[in-house]
């Protein structure tokens, strides 16, 4: 896992759902075929209402619906993040998009393991509510190793939460990686 | 020291440890792993890019695989995943498997669980999807896991688990007419917020629970995700073991937390003056007494889903249309085959449910998912238009049911049928029998 990321911000409210993260109409779309799995990034944050869709203005589509990729590669988020279903689709798709980390005030508990759990990017805890620090566009640096995420923007420094027992499992890159190197599953071959 | 309530006990039992107490994380052994269309073909993905082409499930009699989502669509994406499940059941010799377009299919997944005999008080459950909660109604600690997980589980039948705290809700008092399960969840979710209980376990006990069919315990169980907990549970009783005994599971050692057993919270809900609730767009937790909504017009019912699909609920749903008609379009979707069947042969004032139901102008569709998740643009009941619905289903957030400008209000069967006899929403206190 890298020690810091500097990127632009994208800012969401509270309970971002997984159907807001990736509409279920979509979700037959395979995960395992390359090409298919990329369509995903373009897909990624596509049923958040406009108006909600990079606060504080809203209208700011997340990821560019040719490329499949994303401009902002952290979100910074409001609590209950990635509630509602159990679909892995969603941290997936984000991915997909290039997001390397969320940092939210809360998450739903299925969408946190999925994050870590799957290796896709590490979801971290804000001590209070970010929300209002944050412009979508707003120049960052993630400081993993100092748990702090700075808005160079407007040159505010904001704590983040430890991820305690999680956090193993993050800096292992996935829980697979995980057990491999505890021997709870076999070697790679 | 203090005892454990009935989860940790689960978890402690399946751990290894004598005992756990809440905030521990600890490794449990999996009683049952239940996947579906919409993720099993990415967990098998995950296990076989992770564990290999030879990868084995840990046991092929403990993993249940139940299409439900994406199965009457023209969509060829979710043909070709029916087909990858097809391919790994075989492979691996799975036994239990309700295939779609052949007599064993069955519908949806957390009905299908429990009207199959595949729950047991005391087991865990895990499935790769977030309603799993619902299978607490017969006492077993059940959670909603993403692929990644769900294959960890296949390859080795184990998975980490932080253990829960416990919200204990001693429920109380009796439910007017009209009044269901349905309304006391909605209820307590719009208390609490769609996070109120988030990373915890909901327990349902008192003398509104013990009076309690296990289809509304299941309604009652299966919405706790929508309060953000991590599972819901009632301790088996007389009840679970007469269900159970119906469908040849043998009776299991009863199981039930210690009388010293500390809680995160202990609520006293008296039911009495609960009326008919209603959850308004675009959250769970946006609810109001159906009254306050009264008037507000619909376009579009619908009956269906693992929350409110079960034939219990097109009973109750039928006890209003008995006799009325739909005043707009009214969408049935029966959970599973047998509900399906049922309701060919389940009566209401001498009628069967089917009947009812046809006689005042509803549709029924095939047993599925269906709409409840918006799914392919052709699914039966998906909300194309920006229609506003009233459903017994359990989400309501933006787009939910399909068109992104669509608006979606959840209430119970009786609710949702006084609104479709009415055209608007209703308060089925006004229906009385």
């Amino acid at each position: 896992m890298e020690q810091a990321i500097t990127a632009r911000v994208y800012v969401l409210g509270d309970d971002v759902d997984t159907d807001q993260i990736i509409p279920a109409r979509h979700l037959a779309i395979s995960l395992d075929d390359a090409a298919e799995r990329a369509r995903y990034g373009g897909l990624a944050l596509s049923g958040v209402p406009l108006e909600k869709a990079g606060l504080p203005g809203g209208n700011r589509p997340f990821s560019d619906t040719i490329s499949s990729r994303s401009p902002y590669a952290i979100i910074v988020a409001g609590k209950n993040f990635g509630c509602g279903s159990s679909r892995e689709h969603a941290p997936v798709a984000l991915a997909e998009a290039g997001l390397r980390a969320v940092v939210a005030r809360s998450y739903a508990r299925i969408f946190y393991r999925n994050a870590i759990d799957g290796g896709y990017f590490p979801p971290l805890e804000s001590e209070e509510d970010l929300t209002g620090w944050f412009a979508t566009g707003d120049e960052a640096v993630l400081d993993l190793g100092a748990a702090a995420l700075r808005n160079i923007t407007k040159n505010r420094e904001c704590a983040l939460r430890e991820p305690g027992a999680a956090g193993e499992i993050i800096r292992a890159g996935g829980l697979f990686e995980y057990a491999r190197g505890r021997g709870l599953v076999e070697k790679r071959r | 020291m203090a005892g454990m309530t009935l989860t940790e006990k689960i978890i402690a039992g399946h751990s290894g440890n004598g005992r756990v107490s809440p905030g521990m994380t600890v490794w449990v052994t999996a009683d049952l792993l239940m996947t579906h269309d919409v993720c099993g073909p990415g967990t098998i993905g995950i296990l076989k890019k992770e564990i290999g082409e030879h990868a084995r499930v840990w046991d092929p009699d403990r993993v249940v695989i139940i299409p439900d989502h994406f199965i009457f669509t023209g969509d060829a994406d979710a043909r070709r995943n029916l087909d990858t499940l097809r391919g790994f059941v075989k492979e691996q010799g799975i036994r239990h498997f309700y295939d779609a377009g052949t007599d064993r299919y069955s519908g949806v997944c957390h009905v299908t669980l429990a009207e199959r005999g595949h729950l047991r008080p005391g087991e865990i459950l895990f499935g790769t999807d977030s309603h799993t909660c619902t299978a607490g109604a017969l006492g077993l600690f059940a959670t909603g896991i993403g692929n990644t997980d769900a294959a960890f589980v296949m390859a080795t039948g184990k998975l980490w688990l932080r253990v829960p705290e416990t919200m204990r809700f001693v429920l109380e008092g009796t439910a007017r007419p009209r009044v269901t399960a349905k309304d006391i969840v909605l209820s307590l979710i719009g208390g609490m917020g769609v996070d109120g209980a988030a990373y915890r376990t909901m327990e349902f006990c008192g003398p509104v629970i013990d009076r309690m069919g296990i289809a509304e315990r299941m309604t009652l169980c299966n919405m706790t995700v929508e309060a953000g907990a991590k599972s819901g549970i009632i301790a088996a009783d007389g009840t679970t073991q007469a269900f159970l005994k119906g469908r040849g599971v043998a009776a299991s050692v009863a199981v039930g937390g210690d009388p010293d057993a500390r809680y995160h919270s202990e609520r006293r809900v008296d039911v009495t003056a609960l009326k008919p609730q209603v959850a308004c767009p675009h959250s769970p937790d946006n609810v109001r007494d159906a009254e306050e909504c009264r008037g507000i017009k619909v376009d579009r019912c619908y009956i269906g889903s693992c929350t409110g699909g079960k034939i219990e609920d097109f009973v109750m749903a039928c006890e209003i249309l008995d006799g009325r008609r739909v005043a707009v379009e009214t969408c049935c979707v029966p959970a599973t085959a047998q509900v399906a069947r049922e309701l060919q042969t389940r009566t209401v004032g001498g009628r069967t449910l089917g009947a009812i139901l046809t006689a005042a102008g509803a549709t029924i569709g095939p047993p599925s998912c269906a709409a409840c998740l918006g799914g392919p643009p052709d699914t039966f009941g998906r909300l194309n238009r920006g229609e506003v619905c009233i459903s017994t289903t359990n989400r309501n957030f933006p787009g939910r049911m399909g068109a992104p400008d669509s608006k979606v209000f959840l209430a119970s069967p009786y609710t949702v049928a006084a609104s479709a006899v009415e055209g608007r929403i209703t308060d089925p206190g006004r229906f009385s029998g």
